[in-house]
């Protein structure tokens, strides 16, 4: 995280757990960034303190793109990416752009100021039904060399599996320049 | 009643702790035609009794049991005018549920929220409530099939089987009766439809009585068709 060429931190929050099987990925404005997280908290709460059961990512997905839809005309800098299993443990992916056009795909989802590298790094590595060791390579991968040709990203990751079992996260170790 | 000196305003509340606005409003619906609801195991029925002042009167003009979302569906008893502000509120709010998160409103949301707005006009100023209490029947977040009613003090009771309106306690005892916990859709429908001929001033058919049913097997709230009431009543006898 930076201000043009000058980095300030290395080791940025900018994915967030918001409940056993979801997660949600932002690229952006730190601030921005920061404030969505805190704003989805305060509404999925609310959410599960109504309904009384937990929200599913399609139903996530569609309440944050309304979110950032309900500030068109003065957006939040922030693009996001949602992750999760849905109600019956299937894999759930989804991204969309600012103003909250969302587009849901079954094999990858990318999002950040290196968006196009990490197109063409998924596109090349992707595979359907990988398991769990070789899915978190392919991302790892991907990731790290997508970053490494972009001035304004890299300084290792962050990765998570969810699985219907748990969480798995690790971080990475990539170049740091 | 010296209670009715202190009626000075809805707003303020008798001496003996009562808001007699909201007495009378249970007045006003302990006046209206007769409602009731039933859930069962795979789903639950709503229906009225829809008797005209006289046989002039177009039936398919109005329409006491509305549907409010694919999977939720309403009746009352009370004041026709003041359902329909509800059932449009409800509509709308649904809609805009839907909108936020692409899923139906769960029947206990509905519930919620339509409460509220009953409760709103109880506590403002130069209102008076709604005169209206409603039975709502449809599909909860979890997909079990639930039964509520509103009143107009903005209280919600879940039901297992309840009447309102004119004669509800003979109904209720009615149903008292008969109901059991494994019911199932088809015979709650035959239950309701004998409970509603109990206090039925003369012959009851499909086009005097209006039914909605709610099955779990789609989750989809619909109005039973008067052909197909005459033929539940047709199997009762």
């Amino acid at each position: 995280m930076g201000i043009s060429y000058q980095t300030v931190s290395m080791d940025f929050k900018k994915i967030f757990q918001m409940n056993e099987k979801l997660f949600v990925g932002l690229a952006g404005l730190a601030s921005d960034v920061q404030t969505l997280d805190q704003l989805l908290r305060f509404r999925m709460n609310l959410y599960e303190l109504r309904e009384e059961r937990e929200m599913t990512p399609k139903v996530f997905t569609n309440l944050l793109s309304n979110m950032l839809y309900e500030k068109r005309f003065g957006p939040y800098f922030a693009e996001p990416v949602v992750a999760g299993l849905d109600e019956n443990d299937k894999p759930y992916l989804a991204t969309m752009d600012l103003i909250g056009a969302t587009s849901s795909t079954e094999d990858f989802v990318v999002a950040g100021t290196c968006a196009g590298n990490l197109y063409g790094m998924c596109e090349t590595l992707y595979k359907k039904d990988m398991e769990q060791e070789e899915l978190f390579e392919t991302l790892a991968q991907a990731l790290l060399a997508s970053v490494d040709r972009d001035a304004l990203s890299g300084w290792g990751g962050v990765v998570h599996i969810i699985t219907k079992e748990g969480i798995i996260s690790r971080e990475l170790k990539g170049r740091q320049d | 009643m010296g209670d009715s000196a202190y009626s000075f305003s809805l707003t303020t509340f008798s001496r003996t702790g009562k808001l007699l606005q909201i007495e009378y409003a249970l007045n006003a619906v302990a006046n209206g035609r007769t409602a009731l609801g039933i859930a069962a195991t795979d789903g639950v029925v709503i229906c009225t009794d829809k008797k005209f002042s006289s046989a002039l009167v177009e039936g398919e003009g109005v329409r006491k049991v509305e549907r409010i979302t694919d999977g939720s569906g309403v009746v009352y008893a009370g004041v026709g005018p003041d359902y329909r502000v509800l059932v449009r509120k409800a509509r709308k709010s649904s809609q805009a549920y839907y909108r936020e998160y692409r899923e139906t409103k769960p029947i206990s949301q509905l519930v919620k929220s339509t409460a509220s707005v009953m409760q709103e006009y109880t506590q403002s100023g130069g209102v008076r409530p709604f005169g209206v209490s409603l039975l709502m029947a449809g599909m909860d977040g979890d997909g079990t099939p639930r039964l509520f009613q509103v009143d107009p003090s903005g209280a919600y009771f879940g039901w297992k089987a309840t009447a309102i309106g004119k004669n509800y306690v003979n109904a209720k005892n009615f149903l008292e009766k008969r109901y059991q916990e494994d019911m199932e859709l088809e015979d709650a429908i035959h239950t309701a439809l004998l409970t509603l001929r109990e206090g039925f001033e003369g012959e009851m058919n499909g086009e005097n009585i209006e039914v909605g049913v709610v099955s779990k097997s789609d989750g989809k709230f619909r109005l039973l068709t008067p052909s197909e009431i005459q033929d539940y009543l047709d199997e009762a006898n």
